[in-house]
């Protein structure tokens, strides 16, 4: 059966990305953040999945506001890069894991989640800077095959984030019940607190950010408890991404250890965090 | 230009008020787009089915006027980016700074509301 190793929660902040591709990690503006990836990055390069299930939402690039889908999976055997309006990211195309896509969405389906499917994606930073936060130097081909889960954040209403955490615990059994001996890292993606748009544009706080790193090991519930409107008002109009981290800590079993994270103000205009969990229930 | 509100959210009266805005941004996506729309941005409005005012904030940049008018940023700022604008430019002009006013503020924790 697969099982679930490791879940990685970690912003996907477009300019990350172009640090990477430009290779501007050692800029004084950037070492901070890279730095402080480096001990997560050291423990994933040793502990390296089969198969990346990477919970992200689309910024305007695959999924247009003629049909805006809740929740989303990908099958297709792989995805391009998507060209967000400014060129494709210098980074390898996404190879899908079609089967493992088929087992999770009929699960989820049974489990009452109507699934929206997707054969044909561009996956764009949402994506694919937290793979590059994954792996700095994918060469030709990423490590580990991915399959995308899409949750809607960019449209209100978003779903809640008690129904993010409750999807992320149907999709963990889901993964656990695969009838392959596969690794499977789960990625939420997107956060912390930022807001781009508005007179509040360029907000973050740092104290609720800091109580959401706490509480998402050991007090997921309160989290998933919060509003999307305590949401918005405290991590910001485009903070509610934060909602796709509870995915990820729901498919996790309850017993997991935090091997690294790390905080930094700024990305751009977010403020940027990672925070990795061995899944402990397993053994 | 017009003077920003706290929040901007892409609810489904905004969505269906800034769906020409929204799906022209959208189409820049495409190279061949991009320059189609260089050449002739006010025919390429008018291709979309902008609205007058639309079309008046896009031509004119006015980036609030886009939210104010149903515009997501998210699609919006693949026109900024056409104009080789960063999300810090904008960020300045939605809260009245320069582009260094703004990244400072930035570099300087961020704007804290409380």
């Amino acid at each position: 059966m697969a099982r679930v190793t490791w879940g990685l929660a970690t912003s996907h902040v477009p300019s990350i990305g172009a640090a990477m591709d430009n290779h501007k990690t050692g800029d004084e503006y950037w070492k901070p953040l890279f730095d402080g990836y480096g001990p997560a990055r050291e423990w994933m390069a040793q502990h390296k999945p089969d198969v990346a299930v990477i919970v992200y939402n689309d910024h305007a690039n695959a999924i247009d506001l003629d049909m805006v889908p809740s929740f989303a999976v990908g099958t297709a055997a792989t995805y391009d890069v998507a060209d967000e309006g400014w060129g494709r990211r210098p980074v390898p195309p996404v190879v899908g894991a079609p089967e493992l896509s088929e087992h999770l969405v009929r699960e989820l389906i049974d489990a009452e989640f109507d699934i929206t499917t997707c054969h044909r994606l561009d996956v764009d930073h949402g994506l694919t800077v937290p793979l590059s936060v994954y792996c700095r130097e994918p060469g030709d081909a990423w490590p580990c095959a991915v399959v995308p889960v899409l949750v809607n954040v960019i449209q209100y209403p978003q779903p809640t984030a008690a129904r993010c955490y409750r999807l992320g615990k149907a999709l963990g059994q889901a993964i656990r019940s695969f009838p392959q001996d596969l690794n499977v890292a789960v990625f939420g993606t997107g956060g912390m607190s930022h807001q781009l748009a508005g007179a509040r544009a360029g907000l973050i706080n740092e104290r609720f950010d800091r109580m959401f790193l706490e509480a998402i090991e050991h007090d997921p519930e309160s989290l998933a408890a919060l509003s999307r409107e305590d949401y918005i008002r405290e991590a910001g109009t485009e903070g509610i991404e934060l909602i796709m981290w509870l995915v990820m800590r729901g498919a996790m079993s309850d017993k997991i250890a935090r091997v690294h994270d790390t905080y930094h103000v700024p990305a751009s205009n977010t403020a940027a965090a990672l925070a990795l969990f061995e899944d402990l229930g397993e053994r | 230009m017009t003077k920003a509100r706290d929040d901007y959210l892409l609810d489904l009266t905004a969505s269906r008020r800034g769906y020409a805005l929204n799906r022209l941004c959208g189409s820049l996506r495409d190279p061949e787009n991009r320059r189609r729309f260089t050449e002739d941005e006010a025919a390429y409005c008018d291709a979309y089915g902008l609205s007058p005012e639309q079309k008046r904030a896009i031509l004119g940049r006015d980036w609030t006027g886009m939210l104010e008018l149903g515009g997501s940023i998210f699609y919006t700022y693949k026109l900024a980016m056409l104009d080789k604008k960063s999300m810090q430019y904008l960020g300045g002009v939605f809260t009245g700074m320069s582009v260094e006013e703004f990244t400072e503020a930035m570099r300087s924790g961020g704007r804290n509301f409380g």
